[in-house]
């Protein structure tokens, strides 16, 4: 029992490691192509994320808005369902939270501000994704096309519904909220001074803490993620499979609606175009090598941050682009890798069952019974 | 008979030769050294419970896989062996070997010519030459005995039919060595004689054939030698003339078993004889209709009282599947009504019927039965999941607790009920299914294939859960293809032909030959009508 535990574990970290190795190996040769030497490369992308208190909290701001798109994509994946609309659910929901700040009064109690706008979050993101979730019940149409398009859809409408209506003159932002600011971490520790991270990441580790809790304690996540396996055997189990596939979308949207609060609540406290362009689309990689777990996403997140932080960093010695194409090599070593890894835990495990096999002689004579 | 046929064993020459056999497939073994040697001109019988590895066996003979060490010989045109380990589809059939799949691997929208000569076409320039393949295909038809049509399309053909095409298929590429995997597995009594008749023309025109199968009389009817399998070994060699089911039966389960399906009608049920209870499950002309096929399941009445089990015998693909999914809920009815414990239960949800005293233990377990990634104890509550939470969280404990019961209560193994369902084997996987629908309070059970793949042990276990249900007063209706197992287990037998009961007898009044004729369509009143439906 301990044994196939441990081929569990092994399975489901081998493959981050190493596709980060792999990553680092290309990323060598990448370096050694601008003439620049490796060591000195990776050692000013540490200094510049980990080696200083504005580098952490560049860092820790990042895998904040990452972590709420990665827990979106990996409770799709977990229903068995693509969604690929985070950009647009991340878009709505720092537009609605934006909105509800705008409108409440100012002396409106910061707890119930920031209450009010992270629930408006939850609703933009997730009536975005109840979209695709209700065509998908309803028409059997698929996520993956819908989703991805629904995002062009809601960029276009939030960019006419900010530059026509209420932008602020010569920009393409909201003006500032009037209640529900987050609390940068720079008020309370002034060593992060600069840097945008706040309080958001505390609501993204309750998130992920509250979406383990949801898929692996309760009825509803035990449905979710049996749909997801075997969607015959859920509805043999009298699961609403249509009804389980719609709430996980909307859910999945509500969570990368809720990224939105980081940016809007947390950093510039107004709602701006292209807010978080990209972070929609980077929770998929988020997820993939997180392995649809929240705290195997929470990880990937600060992972994934790291490196386009440190792209910043490094821009001194080799163009930023360099570190897009790190990205990119792990999420591409990961896609192989999973598979691939698995495949070569189990060939070790074959190759101990032929050994066994072989301890009974291969040419020992059958019995000839009944002679 | 066959005694007579090979009277000096020795001096016969063999066809084919397998030793040492190894084949895995990740972490499962599916041969371990296993053996095989076939004498030419005989029908030998490849035997042994479902998982032993016959099926993969053959495989490797023919092809489709590579065995990971082990050689193999097959006797040549001129009459050699030849070393063909490690062969190809390709290369096997042009040595003349065979193999007929469980699952037919036709296109249904081509004629049976056309299927037949398949990727041997003849040709006339660069045209097929029709005239020709149906020619030669009625030519084959003819010579060997199997009788279909050359030019109906396959998809208009009756599964015994397509069955006949797929074996036209090896013999029309020169087949001398014919592998059956589990052929009668679909096919009706009748069709059953006339492949045995088909398979001994064969063998008297020098062809070698190797059956697989698990099932005791057939053997004991048409082959000459047998070879039988455990867990991917290969632990006994016999001549049919000199065994009995008994020995062939404790050769592949390694001991003793009650035997209670070997003479299909001596082992009638015993008890609750005349049982008048209850109704407890009543269909009244249950209707319904699959995007494909309308009246799948058309006008059926039939009524299940408690205390009884009621037998539905029939060949497969006949609308009892789609009738247990109408009843548990999962397929919409097009007309009719079906009440549970005397309450109309037609328009309630599958948790609803749970609710109300039905049980399911459905006819795939792969695909419904078990979400095979969850733990044992999470298949547990499949179903039931609402009746183990508090609030919205699952109570863990409880869960738990009822997994310990239950491994331990139905002798699930291993016992641990943290490991995933898909690690078990097929029987335990069963047992977790039965355990499920049959450990929990319910009126009416519906048991659909409950044995299909599963050892001989566990079907003794699960046979006598279901006679242990009829004594305690529940109401079980049992969907069969194996004819002797519904024999060995009903009060009353329905046949279920082109989605119509046919008829129902009760058991004293049962057999498999006056079965036989219902289940063909060719006794029963509206077998034209329902059959172009």
């Amino acid at each position: 029992m301990n044994e196939t535990r441990k081929t569990q574990l092994l399975e489901k970290l081998l493959p981050p490691v190493v596709a980060l190795l792999v990553a680092i190996v290309v990323g060598d040769f990448l370096i050694l192509t601008f003439g620049q030497s490796p060591a000195a490369v990776y050692r000013l992308l540490l200094e510049g994320t980990w080696g200083n208190a504005y580098g952490i909290g560049q860092v820790l701001y990042k895998a904040t808005t990452l972590t709420f798109t990665g827990l979106a994509v990996a409770l799709g994946i977990r229903a068995g369902l693509f969604n690929i609309g985070g950009e647009g659910q991340l878009a709505a929901g720092g537009f609605v939270a934006a909105l509800i700040g705008l409108a409440l009064p100012a002396a409106t109690p910061a707890i119930f501000g920031i209450l009010l706008c992270t629930i408006g979050a939850a609703a933009g993101g997730g009536a975005v994704g109840a979209v695709p979730g209700w065509l998908r019940a309803r028409f059997g149409a698929h996520e993956v096309i819908t989703t991805i398009m629904l995002n062009f859809v809601v960029l276009a409408l939030l960019g006419w519904v900010v530059s026509a209506k209420i932008h602020v003159p010569e920009s393409l932002h909201t003006p500032e909220i009037r209640t529900g600011a987050v609390t940068r971490l720079s008020d309370i520790m002034p060593v992060f001074h600069g840097s945008a991270a706040n309080l958001t990441l505390l609501v993204a580790l309750a998130t992920a803490g509250a979406v383990s809790w949801y898929l692996f304690k309760t009825r509803r996540g035990y449905e979710l993620r049996a749909v997801g396996l075997q969607p015959d055997a859920a509805e043999y189990g009298g699961v609403d499979v249509a009804g389980v596939r719609w709430r996980a979308l909307a859910i999945s949207g509500a969570l990368a609606g809720m990224g939105g609060i980081n940016f809007v609540l947390g950093y510039k406290r107004y709602y701006e175009e292209g807010f978080a362009t990209g972070a929609g689309f980077l929770g998929i990689a988020v997820a993939l090598v997180g392995g649809n777990s929240p705290l195997g996403i929470v990880i990937a997140a600060l992972l994934f941050a790291t490196l386009s932080q440190g792209g910043l960093a490094v821009n001194a010695l080799v163009p930023k682009q360099m570190v897009d194409v790190l990205q990119a090599v792990v999420i591409l070593a990961v896609a192989t890798a999973v598979p691939a890894v698995r495949h070569s835990i189990r060939a070790s495990a074959k190759s101990v069952a032929r050994s066994l096999v072989r301890k009974t002689p291969l040419d020992a004579p059958t019995p000839e019974v009944g002679k | 008979m066959s005694a007579a046929r090979v009277p000096d064993v020795s001096a016969t020459p063999v066809a084919v030769r397998m030793t040492g056999i190894v084949k895995t497939f990740g972490e499962t073994i599916a041969n371990r050294g296993a053996s095989l040697e076939v004498k030419r001109g005989e029908i030998h019988a490849l035997v042994g419970e479902n998982g032993a590895g016959k099926s993969t066996l053959m495989r490797i003979l023919s092809g489709m896989y590579a065995a990971d060490a082990g050689s193999m010989e097959v006797e040549t045109a001129s009459g050699e062996l030849r070393d063909v380990t490690g062969w190809n589809t390709a290369e096997a059939i042009d040595a003349g070997v065979g193999m007929v799949h469980q699952h037919f691997m036709l296109v249904p929208p081509l004629t049976v010519a056309e299927n037949v000569v398949l990727g041997r076409e003849p040709k006339r320039g660069v045209t097929i030459d029709r005239r020709a393949a149906e020619q030669s295909v009625a030519d084959l038809s003819a010579r060997s005995g199997l009788v279909v049509p050359p030019t109906a399309k396959v998809a208009d053909l009756s599964v015994g039919e397509a069955q006949r095409v797929e074996i036209l298929k090896a013999l029309y590429r020169g087949a001398k060595i014919l592998i059956l995997d589990e052929p009668t597995a679909v096919l009706s009594p009748p069709e059953v004689t006339q492949l045995w008749d088909v398979l001994r023309k064969l063998r008297a025109d020098g062809g070698t054939i190797i059956l697989i199968t698990h099932k005791l009389d057939e053997v004991m009817d048409v082959s000459d030698a047998i070879t039988v399998m455990r867990a991917g070994e290969t632990v006994a060699r016999l001549r049919t003339s000199e065994t009995t089911p008994r020995d062939i039966a404790r050769a592949m389960v390694g001991r003793d078993v009650a035997l209670a399906l070997d003479a299909a009608g001596t082992a009638a049920p015993s008890g609750a004889a005349a049982p008048n209870g209850a109704p407890l499950l009543e269909l009244r002309s249950v209707r319904v209709d699959s995007p494909r096929r309308a009246r799948v399941v058309n006008d059926v009445s039939l009524t299940v009282a408690a205390g009884e089990i009621v037998g539905i015998a029939g060949v497969e693909g006949n609308g009892q599947t789609e009738l247990i999914e109408a009843i548990a809920g999962l397929t919409p009815l097009s007309g009719g009504e079906i009440r549970i414990a005397g309450a109309d239960a037609s328009r309630l949800t599958v948790r609803g019927r749970g609710d109300a005293g039905l049980s399911h233990v459905p006819e795939d377990r792969h695909r419904r039965g078990l979400v095979l990634d969850y733990s044992i104890a999470d298949n547990l509550i499949l179903g039931q999941q609402h009746r183990f939470a508090r609030r919205a969280q699952l109570d863990v404990a409880r869960i738990d607790e009822h997994a310990r019961r239950r491994v331990a209560e139905f002798d699930i193994r291993p016992a641990n009920p943290q490991l995933p369902a898909r690690a078990l084997s097929g029987g335990n996987q069963q047992k977790i299914v039965i355990a499920r629908e049959m450990g929990r309070d319910f009126q009416v059970l519906l048991a659909a294939q409950p044995t299909r793949g599963v050892d001989v042990g566990a079907i003794e276990f699960i046979h006598d859960r279901l006679r242990r249900a009829r004594s305690e007063g529940k109401a079980v209706l049992l969907v069969s293809a194996d004819l002797a197992e519904v024999l060995a287990l009903s009060d009353r037998i329905a046949v279920m032909y082109g989605g119509k009961i046919v008829t129902v007898l009760p058991r004293s009044e049962a057999s498999a030959e006056v079965l036989g004729p219902y289940m063909t369509g060719a006794a029963g009143v509206a077998m034209r009508g329902a059959g172009a439906a």
